[in-house]
């Protein structure tokens, strides 16, 4: 039974209908349908080229959907792009990061959306407020617990691995006000650090901010998340409540030895 | 709000582990390859040629006239290059400039000429843009067509004759006034300099075309939009182009087709020397100004020590593989 129609009642922050992509010949992506709830945190897996990428990148604009739609709050998505996706309150750590590597901190997390000048004239032709924005990366950093480790102004290019996926995942939350989707967000970290944006994802939770965590760490996703759903070669292949679930199980669905009661 | 520099990492990485092409130390010597070129150039000539007049006003004067068209450019090579691009095509749009400007003026007066000009600018910028981004072809085979494309346009619209520019308020306005002492071309460098510095440093602009160019994948994803950005780099290439051609035909009171053709190299080698790196993501605008302030001081040292011009040459090309030497390197394979 699918967990998303135990949730009670109510319009689910993003609705994912009827979704498919294809590469060429390639279907990457078939008759996907997703609910999220506000405050909920859905866990996504899947064996690699399962489509988990491909999913997020759909839903966050980034891919144009050949089938299906996406809304988002009712609102449907269409085709506009990263830039719409993050107006309707989508925000994501993709895989990759997205991070610009010549740019510093504070350039990243305000990349494309810079505070501007608030003097007339200058406003308009876009000067930066680079003040208010290292002052505001400097909160976002504390947020994420690295407040004291990297400055604002050091560039990506000289962070660990560690630092850039923080500052990836410091970019999404510092600016989520819906929904957070976090690719493989623990992939390159050490153990404190990983913790750290576990208890994120909770804080997140507690805001109501619903977040979509993709990762093959199975125990993970058993640890923080209330309803999992798992592809494989491009379907949707379960959807269920946590509670339901156990190790074995999942690992069953993403390996393809055990189906979902139809 | 240069306080909050000094933090200690105390997980930083060893250099192999981040990615590729980008390691940075906390010293670099690609900032510092243009002062200290520039210094030692200064210092060298200053020594060996200081009873010739290489510190004398007039001459200094003559430098700063002889580098405005080519530190313009820079400029305009900075942006090209720190977005990921490059543009060919420059030496080809001070010539077609240059002769439009002077056509216009003959044919059709003063706002007519600058016009002319200017919009040939705007005009080669927005084609070497739009092939690039619409037949998503590297600007360097794109630019490396329209060079020719434009150097013919050039040759043809004279068939190959000078045209002379008699208007002298034109000539006065682009590189034959003075300011004072100075000749005008000063007064067009600062102000380009300005214009440039605070576009690449201040605006966000600055900020998307280096995203462009340092990550296009990861500026895309945050919705920058790159096409955008790599249609104004080349516009503003050319428009700097189309400025410096517009000087030049100011300065020497007439155009020609030939006008412009030796500058590509030299402006590349300014920039390049100023610590901006050709792929992308980093430059620096003083850094232009200087090293294209150092490629013209180079010539008139030499051309004071009675150097011909072959040995100009040889010399230049030196200079050039020392600093690129220092300034460009690569981390080791």
């Amino acid at each position: 039974m699918s967990a998303a129609t135990q949730k009670e009642g109510g319009e689910p922050l993003l609705r994912v209908s009827g979704l498919g992509k294809m590469f060429g010949g390639l279907r990457a992506l078939k008759e996907i349908d997703l609910a999220v709830w506000p405050g909920e945190v859905v866990g996504l897996v899947g064996d690699n080229g399962a489509g988990k990428s491909t999913l997020v990148r759909c839903i966050a604009g980034v891919y144009t959907p050949d089938e299906g739609e996406v809304a988002v709050g009712g609102v449907a998505m269409g085709h506009g792009g990263p830039k719409h996706a993050a107006e309707l309150g989508i925000e994501v750590v993709h895989q990759d990061l997205s991070l610009v590597i010549h740019g510093d901190v504070a350039q990243n997390l305000y990349l494309n959306r810079e505070i501007r000048s608030r003097i007339p004239g200058l406003k308009q032709i876009g000067w930066l407020d680079k003040a208010a924005m290292r002052a505001g990366a400097r909160a976002i950093l504390d947020q994420v617990g690295m407040g004291g480790t990297v400055s604002v102004r050091q560039r990506v290019s000289d962070l660990s691995g560690g630092q850039r996926q923080c500052v990836a995942i410091g970019r999404a939350i510092g600016w989520s006000r819906r929904i957070v989707f976090l690719d493989e967000p623990t992939a390159a970290l050490g153990v404190r650090q990983t913790r750290h944006v576990l208890d994120l994802i909770m804080r997140l939770q507690n805001q109501g901010i619903a977040v979509v965590l993709i990762s093959h760490n199975m125990e993970q996703v058993l640890e923080v998340c209330d309803r999992v759903v798992v592809l494989r070669l491009g379907r949707k292949v379960a959807d269920e409540a946590v509670a339901a679930l156990d190790g074995p199980t999942l690992v069953g669905y993403v390996t393809g030895l055990r189906r979902a009661e139809a | 709000m240069m306080t909050d520099h000094p933090v200690t990492t105390t997980d930083r990485p060893p250099a192999e582990q981040t990615t590729g092409l980008t390691d940075r130390h906390a010293f670099r010597w690609t900032d510092i390859t243009v002062y200290l070129g520039f210094v030692l150039v200064f210092g060298f000539f200053a020594l060996t040629l200081h009873d010739k007049g290489f510190l004398s006003a007039q001459n200094a004067t003559s430098i700063v006239s002889q580098v405005t068209p080519i530190a313009l450019m820079a400029f305009g090579a900075v942006f090209v290059l720190t977005a990921g691009e490059i543009d060919l095509s420059i030496g080809s749009v001070v010539a077609m400039s240059a002769l439009f400007t002077a056509l216009g003026l003959r044919h059709f007066g003063l706002p007519a000429g600058i016009a002319f000009g200017l919009l040939t600018g705007v005009g080669a910028g927005l084609l070497n843009g739009l092939l690039i981004v619409g037949l998503r072809v590297p600007s360097f085979l794109i630019t490396l067509g329209t060079m020719q494309l434009f150097s013919g346009i050039a040759q043809m619209s004279t068939q190959l004759q000078d045209v002379p520019i008699v208007n002298g308020t034109y000539t006065t306005l682009f590189g034959s006034g003075t300011v004072g002492p100075l000749s005008d071309a000063v007064v067009w460098l600062v102000i380009g300099f300005i214009v440039a510095q605070i576009a690449y440093r201040n605006l966000a602009f600055g900020w998307r075309v280096m995203a462009t160019g340092s990550s296009g994948a990861s500026a895309r994803a945050l919705g920058v939009n790159t096409r955008r950005v790599r249609i104004s780099v080349m516009m503003i290439s050319s428009c700097t182009a189309a400025l410096a051609g517009m000087l030049y035909a100011g300065e020497v009171q007439g155009a020609v087709y030939t006008l412009g053709s030796s500058d590509l190299l030299t402006v590349l080698a300014g920039v390049v020397i100023g610590g901006t790196s050709l792929f992308g993501g980093q430059g620096s605008i003083p850094g232009a100004l200087l090293g294209s302030i150092l490629m013209a001081m180079i010539v008139n040292g030499l051309v004071l020590m009675g150097a011909t011009v072959q040995q100009q040459i040889v010399v230049q090309g030196l200079i050039i593989v020392a600093a690129v030497a220092v300034s460009q390197r690569q981390p080791a394979e």
